[in-house]
This record gives C-alpha cells, sequence and structure tokens, in this order.
C-alpha cells in the first residue's frame, strides 16, 4: 500500500480539534503546566540568583502560611483579587471584554473615600457606610455604563473604550486627592483621628468585612449566572447575538444591564479596598488588579469557585515573592516575572485541552 | 495521448471531521480538456472533497496525484504552484480591498508586484470574456454577481490548469450563467481540466463532459453525459428511483392565518432582498417556497419572525383561530410576538447560529424562547428537563447526555433537537427554513412526517426547501421568488417541476397569480 | 508667551516619538490581526534591554564609544522586544490563547523583567547610569539646531525622533504599494481568504507580531536613554505610554501616516497642563493639571466613537482583529 509514501509527505505536524476531553485530562493538563511553569521559575531563580530554587520555594510558602497575620494578609489580597474577578465574569461571559476593572475600581473608590472624608462627621455610621457602598456602586456602574451603551448603540469597540476609560478616571483621582490633600504632599491615610469609615476590626482584624462580602459575592455571582434567568441571557448573548435575538432577547439591554453589574461590583471593589484595606484613596489603589482579573476570570471559564482557587494561586506567588524579596534582598518585582510565566504556561495549556497534535506518520487512532 | 491523461487524481481519499466522515474512500479524476461535474445532494461531501485539492484541508487518508506524480497540498499555496485553481461558495474576497487588490493577492510570486499592470492585465481579460467589472470598485460595494465575476476574473488572472468551481452558478442571473459557461468552454478548449459543482441538472447536462455522483461522502460511479438524463442522474444522487412517496393528506378546512401585504425588506447594506411580497398563509396546507438560494427567502420568515424590520407600507396579518380582528405583525419584536399570545414557531436555517445555542445541552436549549416565563428571578430547568427526555425518546435523539453541549452532536440530532422544541411549543404558523438540508433520508422522512402531522393539526406550515422533487410532493401551494420578488403562486399537485424550475430563474411579468 | 509655545512644542515633539514606536510597532502587528494588549510590556523590555546593554557597555569597554553605544543599545532593545512579540506569537497563533489575556500577561511579565532587573542595575543610585548613550541618543543635528527658533523646534532631537518619521513614511509606503503589505492587510482582514490565495498565514502573523514588538522595543529605549535622560525608572510612565500607544493606533484609524501627526498632537495634549496657564497668562491650580493629563484618552475615545458611528469601511480596524485562524474550523 501507499500508506507509507503519504506519511513521508504528510506535514510534520498537523492539528485537529480534540473532541469530548474528560475532567480528569483537564486537570492532568493544566497540573502539568504550572508544574512546568514553577520549573521554568526555579531556573530563572537559579541562574539569576544562584539561589536554590527549592529552598526559595520554601521561603515563598512561608510567605502565605508562616504565621496567621500572613495567612490573613494572603486573604486580604486574595479576596481583594477575587471581587474584581466575580465583578467581570459576566462582561466576559457575555463575550464584553471590559478592561475598564481598573478604572471602575478607582471611581468607585473615589466616591466613597469622598463620602468618607465629607460626610465622616456629619451622618451616623451605619448611614455613612450605607452612602458609602451605594456612590461607589453608582458611581463604577456610571463607568460600565458609559462604554456598554455605545457598544450597544454603534458597536463601538469595548475593549479600547474601556481601557481608555481607566486613564480618564486615574486623572479625576488624581485631581480630588489633589484637592483633598490641600498643601499636605500626599493624602495620608483619611479620617486618622475619628477613623470614621474604617471597617470596624473584628475577630482582630479590618478585613474581616471584605472577606466576607467577597465569599458572599462568590456564592451570590455563581448562583446569578448558573440559575437566573439573566445569567442564562448573559450566556445565550455571548454564544450568538443572532440566536439571542431569535430567542426575543433584547441584545441591547442585556449588554446595558450587565456592564452596570460588573462596574457596579468593581465599584463595590473600591468602597472594600478604601474602607476595609488601605483607608485611603490613590491613583495607584487599584495596583493593576482591574487587568489581573480579566486572567483569573477568563482561565476559570467564569466560575466563581475555579476563580477563587487561581486567585489564591496568583496571590501566593505574589507574597511569595515578596517574601523572596525580603529574605534574600531582591526586589518584588520578581512577583511579576513568576506569575507572567505560570499564566503563560496556563494559557498555552488550554490548546491541549481543545486540540490535538497529530505528529507526521500517526493516524488517528494513535491519539 | 495528453487528452486521456488525468491532470488531476484523488485515490481512496478519506476525511473527517470529529465524529462525521466526510469523504470515505473517495478515488476520482479529472482529464485534461474535460469538464467534470461533480453531482451530489448536499452533505455529500463534494466541498470538502475539492477543498482537499485545493489545500484547504488535508486527506486523513489516501494520495492526490496532479499529472503522473503523487502530490502533498499542504496549503492553498502548494495548491496554487501545482496550477489549481478554485473558486468557492463563500467568496474568497477582502471587502476593503479594491478589485484589483484582490487580484493582486493570488498573483504569482514570481511577478513583479505593480498593480498598476495587474490593473491592465485584468483589464484585458475582462474585455476578451465581456465581463462588466468596475476593477476600482471596492469589494464591499460589489454586489453578488459582480463578487462572483471577479473571483472568475482572479482565477483567469493566475491562469490555473485546473478550476474548480463550487456551485458557481447559484447566484447569477441565467445571462450571467451562459457567459461563465461560454468560459469555461474555452478553458476546455485551451486544455484545462475543469471540475464544476452544481445542483442543477440541466446545467449539468449542458456543460460537463462527464459526471461523477457522491452520495453521503461516497463515490457512486461516473457517466459519460451524453449517456445520461436528468432521471439517470438523479436517480445515481439519490440511490433509488425519485418515488419519494411523501405522504400529502388533502388540507381539510383551511382558514387563513397569515395575510401577508407588499412586504419589502433591505438588507443591512441597503439592498432590496425581498421585493413587495404578497400572498396568504392557510392553516391545515404546508405552503412551499421554492427559489434559487438568496432571493428573499431567509429575510421573509425573519421578517415574519419579527427578526427584520419590513419597510414602511408593509402589513403581516395574523389571524388568531379565536378572536375575530387580526393582529398586525409588522413592528413587533420577537418577544412581544410571543407576549401577545402568538404561537409562531421557527425552524430557522442557521441550526446552531440561531436556532440553538451550541455550547449549551439540551435541556438549556429547551427553555431558549419559554425561560422568561413567570415571575421568578430563577429560570426553572425541571419543565425542560422532561421536555428534553421527551424529545429524545420520540425522536431518537442520539446524545450521550442531555447536558452535552448541542454543537458536538451530528447534524440530524442537532436539527430533531431544534424541530422538537419547535413543535413541543404548540405552534399555530410552522415556519422552517431548509429543515432537511445535510439530514440522511431517514431524518428527512422524520421531519415529513412531523410536519404533515402539524399539518393535520390545522397549522399552517411554511417549508422553505431547495429540493424541487420534494417541494412538488410535500407542499399543496407553492410560492416562487426570483431577485426578491413573488413570482408565481403555483399548485403543488398540478404544477411540473419544469415550471417551478423556470420560475425561479426567470421573473414572470404578466400574470401574479 | 512666545517661547513658551516653542518650549511645548519641544516638550511634545520627544514624547510624541516614544508613543510613535509604540502605535507604529502596534499598528504592523494588528494588521495582522493580532491585537496586542502587551505593547506597555513590550515598551519596558525594549526600553531596558537597550538601558541595559548600553550600560554594561560602558562599565566594561576600557574607551566606550557614543556610536557602538548606540548600535548595542538599539540592536538589543529590538532584540528583547521582539522576544516578548514572539512569546505572544506562539501562545496566540501557534497555541491559539485567547490575544486579550495573553497580551496583558506580557504587560505584567514586561513591566517586571524590566523593573527587576532594572533595580539591578541602579543598585539604589538615580543618576543617569549611561551617559554616553545618553549623549549619543539626545545629540542634536549640528548646526541646523542652532538657526533660531526654527533650528530649535524642527532640528534639536535625537536622531531617533526622525527615524520614527522615515519609519511612519515607509511603513506606509510598505502598506501601500508593496506586495508583503498588500498580502499582510489581507491576512488581518480575512485569512481565510489570504490562505486561499496562497499566502502563509501563520509566518506573516508572526512575522508582523515580532517585527511590530521590535518597533515598539525602540519606543522604550527612546523613553530612558533620550526622553528620561538615560536614567532607568521603575515608576510606571512607559506603562501609562504604553496604553497611549494603543490608544494612538485607534485615532490614526490604522494608519502610519496619520501616526506622525497624531502621536505630536498627542504630545501637546499630553503637555497642555504645563503650557497652557503660561500661554493664556493664567495660574491653574495643579489639580486642574491633574484633569487636563485625561484629554489624550478622551480624545481617543471621541474618535472611537465617532468612527463607529460613520461606519466607513476604511477606517475600521482590521476585520479579523483579535480574532485567531485555523484552517480546518467548519
Amino acid at each position: 500500500m501507499s500508506q507509507t509514501a503519504t506519511a513521508a509527505r504528510e506535514p510534520l505536524l498537523r492539528i485537529a480539534k480534540r473532541e469530548g476531553t474528560t475532567m480528569p485530562q483537564k486537570i492532568a493538563v493544566r497540573a502539568i503546566a504550572i508544574l512546568l511553569a514553577l520549573v521554568v521559575d526555579a531556573l530563572f531563580i537559579f541562574f539569576v540568583t544562584g539561589l536554590n530554587p527549592l529552598s526559595v520555594y520554601g521561603v515563598m510558602w512561608s510567605g502565605t502560611f508562616a504565621n496567621m497575620t500572613r495567612f490573613s494578609w494572603m486573604l486580604r489580597d486574595l479576596s481583594t483579587l477575587l471581587c474584581v474577578g466575580i465583578a467581570l465574569a459576566p462582561a466576559f461571559k457575555m463575550r464584553f471584554w471590559n478592561c475598564g476593572g481598573e478604572g471602575q475600581i478607582l471611581i468607585g473608590g473615589l466616591t466613597a473615600a469622598l463620602i468618607m472624608v465629607y460626610q465622616g462627621n456629619n451622618l451616623p455610621l451605619p448611614l455613612l457606610f450605607a452612602a458609602m457602598a451605594l456612590g461607589s456602586i453608582a458611581a463604577g456602574a456610571l463607568w460600565g455604563f458609559i462604554p456598554a451603551w455605545f457598544k450597544s448603540r454603534w458597536n463601538t469597540n469595548e475593549t479600547l473604550f474601556t481601557l481608555m476609560m481607566n486613564y480618564v478616571a486615574t486623572s479625576i483621582v488624581a485631581c480630588m486627592t489633589n484637592i483633598m490633600r490641600g498643601q499636605a504632599s500626599s493624602l495620608g491615610t483619611l479620617n486618622k483621628a475619628t477613623k470614621a469609615g474604617w471597617f470596624p476590626v473584628i475577630m482582630g482584624q479590618r478585613y474581616t468585612i471584605n472577606i466576607i462580602v467577597v465569599i458572599v459575592l462568590t456564592f451570590v455571582m455563581y448562583a446569578y449566572l448558573r440559575f437566573s434567568k439573566q445569567g442564562y441571557e448573559i450566556s445565550v448573548v455571548g454564544e450568538s447575538e443572532n440566536t439571542a435575538r431569535y430567542a426575543g432577547i433584547n441584545v441591547r439591554r442585556v449588554t446595558v444591564r450587565t456592564m452596570l453589574i460588573s462596574g457596579a461590583i468593581c465599584g463595590l471593589c473600591g468602597f472594600l479596598i478604601v474602607a476595609g484595606k488601605d483607608q485611603t484613596i490613590s491613583t495607584a489603589s487599584a495596583n493593576g488588579r482591574g487587568f489581573t482579573a480579566i486572567i483569573v476570570a477568563w482561565l476559570a471559564k467564569f466560575n466563581t469557585f475555579y476563580m477563587a482557587l487561581i486567585s489564591f494561586l496568583l496571590v501566593f506567588l505574589e507574597r511569595g515573592a515578596s517574601e523572596i524579596a525580603s529574605a534574600y534582598s531582591l526586589n518584588e518585582y520578581a512577583a511579576d516575572i513568576i506569575t507572567g510565566i505560570i499564566l503563560f504556561f496556563i494559557l498555552g495549556s488550554e490548546f491541549f485541552i481543545n486540540y490535538r497534535v497529530i505528529p507526521r506518520g500517526a493516524h488517528k487512532e494513535g491519539k | 495521448m495528453a487528452q486521456n491523461e488525468y491532470a488531476v487524481r484523488l485515490e481512496h481519499v478519506t476525511k473527517t471531521f470529529g465524529p462525521v466522515v466526510a469523504n470515505k474512500d473517495v478515488s476520482l479524476g479529472v482529464r485534461r480538456g474535460e469538464i467534470l461535474a461533480l453531482l451530489g445532494e448536499n452533505g455529500s461531501g463534494k466541498t470538502t472533497l475539492m477543498n482537499m485539492i485545493a489545500g484547504i484541508y488535508f486527506p486523513d487518508e489516501g494520495e492526490i496525484y496532479v499529472g503522473d506524480k503523487a502530490a502533498t497540498i499542504r496549503s492553498p499555496r502548494d495548491a496554487l504552484d501545482l496550477g489549481i485553481g478554485m473558486i468557492h461558495q463563500h467568496f474568497k474576497l477582502v471587502d476593503v480591498f479594491s478589485a484589483t487588490e484582490n487580484i493582486a493577492l493570488s498573483m504569482g510570486s514570481g511577478e513583479k508586484f505593480d498593480l498598476k499592470k495587474v490593473h491592465d492585465k485584468a483589464r484585458a481579460i475582462c474585455e476578451k470574456y465581456e465581463f462588466a467589472l468596475d476593477l476600482d470598485q471596492k469589494v464591499y460595494e460589489m454586489s453578488v454577481s459582480q463578487k462572483q465575476t471577479l473571483e472568475i476574473v482572479k482565477v483567469l488572472y493566475r491562469g490555473a490548469d485546473i478550476l474548480i468551481l463550487d456551485e458557481p452558478t447559484a447566484v447569477l442571473t441565467p445571462q450571467e450563467t451562459e457567459k461563465l459557461f461560454s468560459v469555461i468552454r474555452n478553458m476546455k478548449a485551451d486544455g484545462k481540466a475543469v471540475i464544476i459543482i452544481t445542483h442543477k441538472l440541466h446545467e449539468v447536462l449542458s456543460i460537463s463532459d462527464r459526471v461523477a455522483i457522491l452520495r453521503k461522502g461516497e463515490y457512486v460511479g461516473d457517466i459519460a453525459t451524453k449517456d445520461a438524463d436528468e432521471a439517470k442522474l438523479t436517480e445515481m444522487m439519490v440511490g433509488e428511483k425519485v418515488e419519494l412517496n411523501i405522504e400529502r393528506p388533502e388540507p381539510v378546512n383551511p382558514v387563513k392565518r397569515l395575510d401577508i401585504e407588499h412586504l419589502t425588506v433591505r438588507s443591512a447594506e441597503g439592498i432590496t432582498v425581498l421585493d413587495d411580497a404578497s400572498f396568504p398563509v392557510y392553516g391545515g396546507e404546508i405552503l412551499g417556497i421554492a427559489g434559487i438560494s438568496g432571493n428573499g427567502q431567509k429575510e421573509l420568515l425573519e421578517a415574519i419572525a419579527g427578526l427584520q424590520p419590513a419597510e414602511s407600507g408593509a402589513s403581516i396579518e395574523y389571524y388568531a383561530p379565536d378572536a375575530a380582528a387580526p393582529v398586525q405583525l409588522v413592528g413587533k419584536s420577537p418577544k412581544a410576538i410571543r407576549e401577545a399570545g402568538i404561537h409562531l414557531s421557527f425552524v430557522p436555517e442557521d441550526r446552531l447560529g440561531m436556532g440553538l445555542v451550541g455550547s449549551m445541552g439540551m435541556t438549556d436549549n429547551m427553555m431558549l424562547k419559554s425561560y422568561g416565563k413567570g415571575h421568578s428571578p430563577i429560570v426553572d430547568r425541571k419543565a425542560p428537563l422532561a421536555l428534553a427526555e421527551t424529545i429524545k425518546k420520540e425522536l431518537g435523539v442520539v446524545t450521550p447526555d442531555l447536558n452535552t453541549p448541542v454543537s458536538r452532536l451530528s447534524g440530524g440530532n442537532v436539527q430533531k433537537v431544534l424541530v422538537g422544541r419547535e413543535l413541543a411549543a404548540d405552534p399555530i404558523v410552522l415556519m422552517t427554513a431548509y429543515a432537511v438540508r445535510g439530514l440522511d433520508i431517514n431524518t428527512s422522512y422524520t421531519i415529513y412526517h412531523l410536519l404533515n402531522e402539524q399539518k393535520k393539526r390545522g397549522v399552517a406550515v411554511i417549508y422553505v426547501g431547495e429540493d424541487l422533487d420534494v417541494l412538488l410532493e410535500l407542499c399543496d401551494r407553492i410560492v416562487v421568488l426570483c431577485g426578491g420578488k413573488v413570482n408565481g403562486i403555483l399548485d403543488g399537485r398540478k404544477t411540473t417541476k419544469e415550471e417551478v424550475g423556470l420560475r425561479m430563474t426567470n421573473l414572470v411579468k404578466e400574470e401574479q397569480a | 508667551m512666545h517661547s513658551s509655545l516653542i518650549a511645548w512644542i519641544m516638550r511634545a515633539i520627544p514624547f510624541g516619538t516614544i508613543i510613535m514606536y509604540g502605535a507604529l510597532g502596534e499598528t504592523v502587528t494588528e494588521k495582522s490581526g493580532n491585537l496586542n494588549l502587551g505593547v506597555p510590556g513590550i515598551m519596558y523590555l525594549g526600553g531596558f534591554a537597550g538601558f541595559a546593554s548600553a550600560w554594561a557597555y560602558e562599565n566594561s569597554a576600557a574607551n566606550p564609544n557614543g556610536f557602538v553605544s548606540i548600535l548595542i543599545a538599539l540592536s538589543c532593545a529590538i532584540l528583547a522586544s521582539m522576544a516578548g512579540g514572539l512569546i505572544y506569537a506562539f501562545l496566540t497563533i501557534s497555541l491559539r490563547a485567547n490575544q486579550n489575556v495573553t497580551g496583558l500577561a506580557l504587560t505584567t511579565f514586561g513591566m517586571g523583567v524590566a523593573n527587576f532587573f532594572g533595580v539591578f542595575i541602579l543598585n539604589g543610585a538615580s543618576y543617569s547610569a549611561a551617559p554616553i548613550a545618553n549623549k549619543a541618543f539626545s545629540a542634536k543635528i549640528p548646526v541646523l539646531s542652532g538657526l533660531g527658533d526654527i533650528g530649535q523646534v524642527v532640528f534639536s532631537y535625537g536622531f531617533l525622533v526622525y527615524a520614527a518619521i522615515l519609519l511612519a513614511v515607509v511603513l506606509h509606503w510598505f502598506l501601500t504599494r508593496t506586495r508583503a503589505g498588500l498580502n499582510l492587510r489581507a491576512v488581518g482582514e480575512n485569512p481565510a481568504t489570504a490562505d486561499a490565495a496562497g499566502i502563509n498565514v501563520t509566518l506573516y502573523k508572526y512575522l508582523s507580531t515580532c517585527i511590530g514588538a521590535g518597533i515598539c522595543g525602540i519606543g522604550g529605549l527612546y523613553y530612558v536613554l533620550d526622553y528620561n535622560q538615560g536614567i532607568w525608572a521603575t515608576t510606571g510612565q512607559i506603562e501609562a505610554l504604553g496604553w497611549l500607544a494603543v490608544a494612538l493606533v485607534i485615532f490614526t484609524t490604522w494608519k502610519p501616516l496619520n501616526a506622525i501627526w497624531g502621536a505630536y498632537l498627542f504630545g501637546m495634549l499630553y503637555w497642555l497642563y504645563q503650557f497652557l496657564p503660561s500661554l493664556l497668562g493664567i495660574t491653574m491650580a495643579s489639580h486642574i493639571t491633574d484633569l487636563v493629563q485625561m484629554l489624550p484618552y478622551v480624545v481617543t475615545i471621541i474618535v472611537l466613537i465617532v468612527v463607529s458611528m460613520r461606519k466607513k469601511k476604511e477606517n475600521q480596524p482590521p476585520a479579523h482583529l483579535g480574532l485567531a485562524y485555523f484552517r480546518e474550523e467548519r
């Protein structure tokens, strides 16, 4: 037969769609990806610093698990990142590229800070918190609404629009903090004396409320996307606008509504950062989480519980890297490198879940 | 001697897409100076087979020979270098480029890049074959037939030795078709090998030297055109004599359900796709819509379903079984139609891109139109689950699980899911677009049977189809569309295939029945 | 007032040059259908590699020479940013990873690499670590730069300013007049068509992504060795500039020639806050200057909206932007 002749002239590698990858296979592929990334990271650590990678990983481990304080810091950072991820999930599930989490957080945080500063002494505490929460939610929702409205009306590219909105928000925050600080060189902690608008310390921690709110949001968003009618609409719109129109779904309304929700939760996250974590606002308050959370939401396929896992991984790395930094007098940017490498591997591994590579000569039975 | 050599030959070629076998062990060839017609029903694997010659797909098994040498065609580049040119059914043109720029894209790498020269050479080709083509026009401003012409000029420009045309006449007028055929005959006289895919038997008989037939991805055989006639070809294509024997009960007590008046629909580009259509639709009958695809069928159904805006002056009145006054459907969204209590079911042409959500399982697809019922913010998955189970059982849907994404199912099963859901909605009016496209004979008959069941229940069924034999045996009345206009309403029992075919291609001015 | 106008232009042009490189590189990349949001990361990589190589050269060579320093810094910057582009290309083109997510990861990675090693080199100092390279890169055109106002406004910049203009013109010519340019545009508009025409889609995507990244990297290099006087600063400014470059691509509606005036306009808008008060003879509160800084972004948003409203085909992004291509997709 001419089979051997065929095999010799086939392309070196061919790619075909893979059908029905099983759950254990998916987990295995991702686990291998993370392991490989850790090996590459280890090589990087070794060649750059000459340190023993294993002991470095040991130090990283202690960055999260050395003691309760470390662990609670990890939880604080995890909850912040996860909160943004939860906010972005509905938008991304709708295939709306909300790259504006950063700006939505900032504008929400700013609103909370303004209310905190200018109404902190006038309002009774419960009312103050309510005003801060509502204000930041409304501000974040507005920041989500603007690009969504233009998208629904004229199909304006939302990736670029939301990206630009980040810098508009940054300017506004710079302007307002400038006003608030007056003659001082920096804004510093807000309401330092009265602590008005600070979340109370519960169980020895100021960010207990943050953690609780995010846990609740994790469950609520999971249920919203999975069980609610609106969540169903989001899935349909994300899959195909034509199908959505056929089903009688008002695509414009769903687009705008979903972005209102997405922006609102980002705004709320800004509130949590100001009231529960930093007690101040600056242009760096969001600290890139609006972008990192995109990766979190995407990799988790919008499942909020997977998102918690991935957030944990990233925060663990970040905290670990800063631990290395102080232990070996390196600098904290090592965290970005390590995180970047892990993300590259996870992103690349998706390919092996969706496609199979057929080497030359092998026929389809051979995997 | 050279005349008898194969220009290109396939040997034992097999190609699969996941679980779907598109081509199984196909061997066929075309000689120099020969026009080979490739015939087969929709979904019989003709395009896939040709795409392997053109380098779009790579065969899983088998060999392709060009001349007498085995060739490895990894990419369209390889195909072009071997002198193989293909005109695809879906135009391969860059919208924002001018005609000249599109032609320049496919020019050989040996030629010096000079747009002006390309323009001049292309103009010479246009003049030689009397094509009316503005070479500076942007493709997005062109009509479909202009685009088709451009595709042909592209291939002529490159000067391919082996030319493959995939349904080139689907969007052409008879005059344009004739012009194309004379070009093809010229190429044949030059000693080139031509493969043409078409569904139109009279074209096959008039243009080809030999006909090769595919059925369900397998090679059935070939026949010299001079020994063939329509009956013989159809027999080879379908595998048995075209006694379809579709049941057609007499309409019982037809009542008017829809009254369509002066319906005009424009596409997003502003082209009038459906032009002043008027006809009534009755309950208890199957109304066929015949026409070459792209002549307003899609827009007609979508306008009724509320998915396409109609131009002013249009009226679509719906007569409910129990109410006296008709309801105007024009200007109503799909949701508004549903909320007005109108049971309108629609099986669209694009099953996975419109009728179903590919990434969802059967259960979630069942509630696509009904998920909003009730005031609870939570979706109720109990009823859809029960419905999915019923449909799976009654229509014999093959799926591993009710939550398996429907995009993973085979074409026939996808259609069963879609039709099953639409029928379960208890329709008063049921619209189907190309309901049996790509389905096997058994599933097709299941669908015909289901439609007849609905007809007997008194439902007004609109059946947009492409197979004239089916239309003639299934439908009570047939509306023929041509150029977006209603070109006659015929009695399905009395009319002939010729009559319908004629009206599909030639506008009849005088009598609008 | 006259002098402050000149000062303003002299601020705007170097600023515009940084983002012009970023925008030109990203235009090349996007023309192939790849939306690379890793521009800030790539600019960091380019800036860092150029800076580090110049520093290493100056500290190891016995007799460091400006011209050699330029060659070394430029080639290292281009190679490093092309490596960044290659990571993105491999993940999105070969492994079909999502473009936006991969780009963002690349931004994180590039920033991390550049700042991690940058801090090493600086070792706490804040002076110019590469004075010779800085001098070579920022050398003004002799004689001409002395010709009064014109000389100042037009001829008093480092050579990379003029190279950027030249590059924009060359890219315009490349995209509209050459076969490879036509093929590249076809790949970004309709890869299936390009493929059927025998164009190697994968190769074009790889090359344009890597070359585009290389051009972006020059922007980072220019920022560090000329604009920022050879000082490596770990502030987030390169990131902001990277996003501004992405904005500029939209502003130019994917046309390199527009990038020339667009970049300078962005520069003028960016520095408006510093020169507006003296031009108008008013004093402006510092918080207003913070607000004025949003102008380039607001202008981009407006352009984005207007372009989407007018729907003119020629001004739209490449039709296949952001999508992966798989020939056997059905």
